[in-house]
């Protein structure tokens, strides 16, 4: 009998094309996905080297990260200069090397993150890579997923493989119930307050445990989305019903006959019994509370309860560090979470831009309106969340709470378009990063879950979402 | 890629943890088609005001350090996006070689396809380097890739490890491409064997 393997020894097993003796391996890529920001240097090496792309058919092409989010933004003149030359050159490429694509235009266009499990591109088992970090967004389909730099990314275009040796395993279980107003984004970053941001770094990471087999695809897709940030390469989480329900009938997924072929392979996509893990972390579901970051790392978590603590209360490096973080946060040891006054919200990116992050921020704010003088925005992941938000009758929620109801894209998750802070904004954000000047040059950003931003803009400051449920 | 063999330069000392990718090149500079000209952005929100004008506390501003080409890190350097726009500008300013007790996995991948050494040690080392960098120009550190040696300005000798392949890419300054297309029949039967098992992909 062959020894007990986990999840992501099986996804990799499946996917060795090459392995040299020093175990360097060439792991077969399934899907490439890829945007305006990091291609255009691996196409422009292509057509400098006379190579093509070994798969098209394979690799799928979306601008999202400078795309505007506003309303005739196929008004080129909406975009600076640099960014329509990067669009400009996706459109280009996409066309000249014949992958796959969503032109802005396109109803389907959005964060290249959800438009592909949307679209059934992602699909359990596979490999699935991108020139972007937030790659790791796939693995809740038990996908091995992750972020590429430019070079790879024109190594997967030319050989459709990818230079790798294999990561170790980690398994992280969230067991119980998730309390009332607690969501996946809270489970993640909670992960991130334990381990911190270096915490996964070299291994791939498995999530299980009751209150992960309970969130949706859209709650796992949060949760494996923020893996990188807690330095992992990989996030993953075994498909189960809730998984192939999710897949069925979308636009790629596996059709008749070969849907059963796909489902009975994809039911072996699990950790056996007695399977090695280097490293296991585990949370009690009924502990994990509501949580905001107060710094500039992603580690910097604390439950929404609790008081910004004082730079002493760490050790090492992490001193300097929590000293200068909050410096640039303009915040005071000891000051209660709470009482944070912020002035902007925005709720989206590929952390939390789907259908049901609306739905949840639309349950807080119903019927209510969004506190005097702030800005709160509410960015779709897709044309598609956007349509069906319309069609559910969120966006007039929105639009009658005060909010800007905006295109799909990226927007102020990283702020590479229009979509930006001013100097010395505070803004309680879904999105994934709070580093300094990630949302705008000195702005402040608090991560936070779609609900809890959902009621920070209702009293415009930090909120125990608790409170109003 | 050019190739890295012997580096002896000034080293800089960066003790911060956490510096991540937004920091190294902040995203106002990723919009460029090139990969080059980012160094003169490098560290750019730590290292200039808003005026362009320089921060002469930072520590590549400050006239010892102006031409590094060592960088000693505080843990878990290049955390953060994959933008490989962040090596490039390391590259590009002419830091060869980044030492740390850690790096983020994807930024760590990105140094060696563009000729930049990542250099992991324990944290006792990472202080001794710390302490050399902060003695300024006259300090020169040589890191001899071959060898893999770390060899202080006080004569200090410190053994490091690096995976031997990227080793010998580096060494060579070798095209992942061209090295991966010589195994293009394997890829090929992999493909076709996948393909039949996995149709539906």
């Amino acid at each position: 009998m062959t020894a007990p393997k986990t999840l992501y020894d099986k996804i990799w097993d499946a996917h060795v094309a090459h392995e040299a003796d020093d175990g360097t391996c060439l792991l077969y890529i399934d899907r490439h996905l890829v945007h305006e920001v990091t291609s255009p240097q691996a196409f422009e090496g292509l057509r400098m080297a006379g190579r093509k792309v070994h798969a098209p058919d394979k690799t799928i092409a979306v601008p999202d990260h400078n795309v505007p989010t506003t309303a005739g933004r196929e008004d080129p003149a909406q975009m600076t200069e640099e960014s329509r030359i990067q669009v400009a050159a996706l459109d280009t490429n996409a066309k000249e090397f014949g992958v796959h694509y969503y032109p802005v235009s396109d109803v389907r266009q959005g964060i290249v993150h959800i438009v592909g499990p949307e679209q059934g591109w992602t699909l359990p088992g596979m490999t699935v890579v991108c020139g972007d970090s937030h790659t790791a967004t796939h693995g809740a389909f038990g996908a091995l997923a992750h972020g590429i730099g430019t070079s790879e990314v024109e190594h997967v275009l030319a050989t459709q493989t990818l230079i790798q040796k294999k990561s170790k395993n980690m398994k992280v279980e969230i067991t119980g119930k998730l309390k009332p107003g607690v969501t996946a984004k809270d489970i993640t970053l909670a992960v991130i307050g334990e381990t911190g941001t270096g915490g996964g770094t070299g291994y791939v990471i498995e999530y299980c445990g009751e209150a992960i087999r309970d969130l949706s695809m859209e709650g796992r897709m949060t949760v494996c989305n923020m893996a990188i940030e807690g330095g992992a390469r990989a996030g993953l989480i075994a498909p189960d019903e809730t998984t192939f329900e999710y897949c069925k009938g979308r636009p790629h997924a596996p059709k008749a006959g070969q849907w059963e072929q796909a489902l009975e392979y994809w039911k072996t996509l699990f950790t056996d019994e007695g399977a090695h893990f280097d490293k296991v972390v585990t949370l009690k579901g009924e502990d994990i509370q509501p949580v905001v970051t107060w710094g500039t790392s992603p580690e910097d978590v604390l439950p929404i309860t609790g008081v910004v603590p004082h730079p002493e209360d760490f050790e090492g490096g992490k001193v300097e560090a929590a000293r200068r973080s909050i410096e640039y946060m303009g915040l005071t040891p000891g000051q209660k979470l709470t009482d944070i006054e912020i002035d902007t919200v925005f709720i989206g990116s590929c952390t939390n831009g789907r259908i049901e992050d609306f739905r949840a921020v639309a349950e807080i704010v119903k019927g209510k309106k969004i506190k005097d003088g702030m800005r709160a925005m509410i960015v779709p992941g897709s044309g598609l969340v956007r349509a069906q938000a319309e069609e559910e009758g969120l966006a007039d929620v929105f639009r009658e709470a005060g909010f800007e109801w905006r295109l799909a894209g990226c927007s102020m998750c990283l702020a590479m378009n229009p979509d930006q802070l001013s100097e010395g904004e505070r803004c309680a954000a879904t999105s994934n990063r709070n580093f300094e000047g990630r949302q705008g040059y000195k702005g402040r950003t608090h991560l936070v879950s779609p609900a809890m931003a959902a009621a920070a803009a209702l009293t415009g400051r930090l909120t125990d979402v608790r409170d109003l449920i | 890629m050019e190739k890295f063999e012997k580096l002896q330069g000034i080293a800089a000392p960066m003790p911060l943890v956490n510096i991540d990718t937004d920091m190294i090149i902040p995203k106002v500079f990723l919009k460029s088609i090139q990969r080059t000209g980012f160094g003169v952005n490098l560290f750019d929100e730590m290292r200039y005001n808003r005026d362009g004008s320089e921060i002469p506390e930072f520590v590549l501003n400050k006239p010892q350090y102006r031409n590094a080409e060592i960088l000693i890190a505080g843990d878990n350097f290049g955390c953060g996006s994959s933008r490989e726009h962040a090596p490039w500008a390391i590259a590009d300013f002419g830091i060869k070689c980044v030492v740390s007790t850690s790096f983020a996995d994807i930024f760590f991948n990105n140094c060696f396809k563009n000729g930049i050494l990542p250099i992991v040690l324990p944290q006792e080392q990472v202080d001794v380097l710390m302490a050399d960098a902060e003695k300024g120009e006259n300090a020169r550190m040589t890191v001899d890739l071959e060898a893999q040696e770390i060899t202080t300005s006080d004569g200090d000798v410190i053994s490091f490890d690096v995976d031997e392949f990227k080793k010998h890419c580096l060494l060579e300054g070798l095209d992942d491409i061209g090295l991966t297309m010589e195994k293009k029949a394997s890829i090929d039967t992999f493909e076709a064997q996948a393909s039949a098992a996995r149709p539906w992909v």
